[in-house]
């Protein structure tokens, strides 16, 4: 039982990943009908905006030390950050909370990539067919991601969460287990309340605002919008903007899980797409659902229990459950009628 | 009606013509008789080909590859301080080329994809002329060029590649292996484990599903069983996986004290980090510390791990912080011409590049037969692995083993590993019959 829990738990962050990239990817393609495979690239593009936070941050007085020298017989270099030298144990402070500090660094820097990604870019595809909108996304993304492996090399970069998030938290006995007998990273059960914010913002942001209704009517029907003489186009691109920063704080606050790499945003690209045709095309809650589910079946498919069974379950349980979906409910889980069907 | 015969001057040349191009055929294709072999050097030149990721995941692995077989290549023809070839036991090489000839190199890019890797062999020996191929950061890549340099007639010269495949069930004559293996991984680390563990544990595998991570993990189980450990569970991981947490969890409550990652590269750092962040170097279970092994450690790649490697048990081909005069020649030229240490697969390229040409100046060719005869069972000294052999029997080297700790102070980024032990060679040797595979004859080409 404990065990079940425990992947229930794992479900649920991971699910929190594809959920928060898939609402973004849901939100573009429903009010702009764009499908943007360049969405991965705006998660990895977040976390690198937290590797050069933390680079800022660490950056070094470097002084020669007057008596050691290297193996290759150069002066061995002392290092000190500099926001140590000038603020002492505050400067150590600034260091240790990166991560939380480069989540709000990441909005106005991902809006504003978002907004020039938009502007620049995906505009002049809103007409074009979605075969050449994923051609041109998929060339941006493989551009995007080539620039930052030229800039922070191919290896990963590890990024610690914060000291104080660092342990586990014993979550088992709040609901009734043995103590130690569920114990879970703490940073994650942070990342699932986090994406649980988040998705909650976005939907009320949405539903609550005269900018949202006029979003949602866009997505609905940009035509009679544009009619009733309201901008739509400008909107769109603070959506645009509005997705991007999603994205981007998701990779932000997913770095200390997942040490970044150019390529990490492939990784989830293709899992979100599933992630979107699951839920159902341009349905925001469907998206959200099918995060969560999937992420679930994700980690309960790698149970040793469930492989003895159905070997190599693990590897295939997400298209799986995307093709017995589909058979079932063509439009997905949540899917309106008429969503990319013409 | 009979057919009546007849033999002119016509069907006498036709008949002789086609009599001896069938003789020849046979010796034609195997190159065995053939005085001229693939991309024999015919002016001042000779090339080499480097065969590295220069793009994917390995790419920061490949750029380290190039630039020791740069530096191997500045070192042949004279120029710099000369490196390892001033410790080496072979003095066969004097700085001015092999054979006569100035070393220039073609490079390719491996991408660690078989197909593509392939494919940038083959243009260096159709279209640049390479005479030999080299590099790689993959047994799967190295296992697919070096059948394709068998075929073709050249020498493959193998990178970073630890499979026992490559020189066991997958080994070919034209191939040639320095780097060491899982076999030799587990030999070495089953005694320091048992040392630093005790006899009394149950190890939990979490393995990449390709053929490196197979032969890790049997090598490990097989060690580790002989020494009382029991196996709990040795899970397959897809390759890239990313996120490991799914396969760590189970891990969790299984019971088992050890928890062994047959994982390298960019998966090696995502596990370790991941094991780590649920607790497991800090658990305790059956009353015992838990443990994690990571067989083989790459300190390029440890560094993307940070602080989580720290106290983690492994093993290493080399490591710059040895003190040897062929480790510190060596440190001290590729230091001082890149400004950082150089990586396991550095040394490694770079002691192939040397022994090739070292192999071809000491046999006067570039032929496949005559350098690999000079290589077979050849002795050397002074390369950072203490004395090594080149065994004839399956052409993979044969030197002390590193088992290596994640250090608990380092010093600096590059300083994250220290030295356990050295495993003497005798303990790591193996019977060459007991992986298989068949050498075959050599092809020179034509």
């Amino acid at each position: 039982m404990d065990a079940i829990f425990l992947q229930i738990l794992n479900g649920l962050d991971k699910g929190g990943a594809y959920a928060l990239i898939a609402l973004g990817l849901t939100i573009i393609f429903g009010a702009l009908g764009v499908v943007n495979f360049a969405h991965g690239a705006l998660f990895m593009l977040g976390a690198f905006v937290a590797v050069s936070v933390k680079a800022i941050l660490s950056l070094e007085i470097v002084t020669l030390d007057p008596v050691n020298k290297t193996a290759w017989g150069t002066p061995v270099e002392i290092r000190l950050p500099y926001v140590e030298a000038w603020f002492g144990d505050y400067g150590a402070v600034l260091i240790n909370y990166a991560v939380p500090i480069s989540v709000l660094i990441a909005i106005p820097v991902m809006l504003l990539l978002g907004i020039a990604m938009e502007r620049g870019l995906i505009k002049y595809f809103y007409k074009r067919p979605h075969a050449e909108q994923i051609l041109v996304t998929f060339g941006l993304a493989i551009v995007v991601q080539e620039i930052i492996k030229s800039v922070y090399g191919a290896n990963p970069i590890p990024q610690p969460a914060p000291d104080i998030a660092k342990g586990m938290i014993d979550f088992g006995i709040l609901v009734g287990f043995e103590a130690g007998n569920v114990v879970y990273p703490a940073w994650r059960l942070i990342y699932f309340l986090f994406s649980a914010a988040v998705i909650a913002a976005v939907f009320s942001f949405l539903q609550f605002t005269t900018f949202g209704m006029v979003v949602r009517a866009g997505m609905a029907d940009r035509e009679t919008v544009g009619m009733l003489g309201i901008d739509i186009d400008r909107r769109f691109t603070i959506v645009f903007g509005m997705a991007a920063v999603v994205a981007g704080m998701a990779g932000v606050m997913y770095t200390p899980i997942l040490s970044p790499d150019y390529h990490m945003g492939m990784d989830f690209l293709v899992l979100s797409f599933v992630v979107v045709v699951v839920g159902g095309m341009g349905s925001l809650g469907g998206a959200v659902a099918a995060g969560f589910l999937l992420g679930i079946l994700q980690s309960f498919a790698s149970m040793n229990e469930v492989k003895d069974i159905f070997p190599g379950i693990d590897q295939i349980i997400i298209y799986l459950i995307a093709v017995i979906i589909l058979l079932v409910r063509p439009r997905g889980l949540m899917g309106r009628k008429g969503v990319m069907e013409h | 009606m009979m057919k009546k015969l007849s033999v002119n001057r016509r069907t006498v040349l036709k008949g002789t013509t086609a009599a001896a191009a069938g003789l020849a055929m046979p010796t034609f294709f195997s190159g065995a008789a053939h005085a001229g072999y693939t991309n024999e050097p015919k002016g001042g030149t000779v090339t080499f080909g480097f065969n590295v990721p220069q793009t994917g995941a390995y790419a920061d692995e490949g750029a380290d590859e190039l630039r020791a077989y740069q530096l191997a290549v500045e070192h042949i023809n004279g120029g710099g301080d000369g490196g390892m070839l001033n410790t080496f036991s072979s003095k066969a090489l004097r700085g001015n080329g092999v054979n006569g000839k100035k070393v220039v190199f073609v490079t390719g890019d491996t991408q660690t994809k078989s197909d593509a890797a392939r494919a940038s062999a083959k243009r260096m020996i159709e279209k640049d002329g390479a005479v030999m191929i080299t590099g790689g950061s993959s047994s799967g890549v190295a296992i697919a060029v070096q059948g394709l340099c068998q075929d073709a007639g050249v020498i493959f010269m193998a990178g970073l590649t630890h499979s026992n495949d490559t020189t066991g069930k997958d080994k070919r004559a034209n191939g040639f292996r320095h780097f060491f293996n899982t076999e030799m991984s587990g030999a070495a680390l089953g005694p320091v484990l048992k040392n630093a563990f005790g006899s009394d544990r149950t190890a939990y595998h979490l393995t990449a599903d390709y053929t490196w991570g197979w032969s890790q993990e049997g090598s490990i189980k097989k060690y580790t069983e002989a020494l009382g450990w029991k196996t709990q569970a040795a899970v397959r991981t897809p390759l890239g996986a990313g996120d490991f947490s799914q396969y760590i969890t189970p891990v969790l409550n299984s019971g088992a004290d050890v928890l062994v990652l047959n994982h390298y590269g960019r998966d090696m750092v995502n596990s370790l980090s991941q094991a780590v962040q649920f607790g497991l170097r800090d658990k305790q279970v059956n009353g015992k510390d838990f443990a994690i092994v990571v067989p083989l450690y790459s300190r390029l790649m440890a560094q993307g791990a940070g602080e989580n490697v720290k106290g983690i048990f492994g093993s290493t081909n080399w490591h710059w912080s040895l003190q040897d005069a062929g480790s510190k020649a060596f440190v001290k030229s590729f230091g001082q011409k890149y400004g950082f240490p150089p990586s396991q697969a550095a040394h490694t390229t770079y002691c192939q590049a040397i022994l090739y040409a070292d192999a071809c100046q000491r046999a006067g060719t570039f032929m496949p037969s005559g350098v690999g005869a000079a290589l077979e069972g050849f002795k050397f000294d002074g390369m950072g692995n203490g004395p090594t052999e080149y065994r004839a029997e399956d052409h993979q080297c044969f030197k002390d083993v590193l088992v290596v700790k994640g250090k608990e102070n380092p010093t600096s980024k590059f300083d994250v590993l220290e030295v356990v032990e050295v495993t003497p060679r005798a303990q790591v040797e193996y019977d060459a019959k007991m992986l298989g595979g068949n050498l075959g004859p050599y092809n020179n080409g034509s």
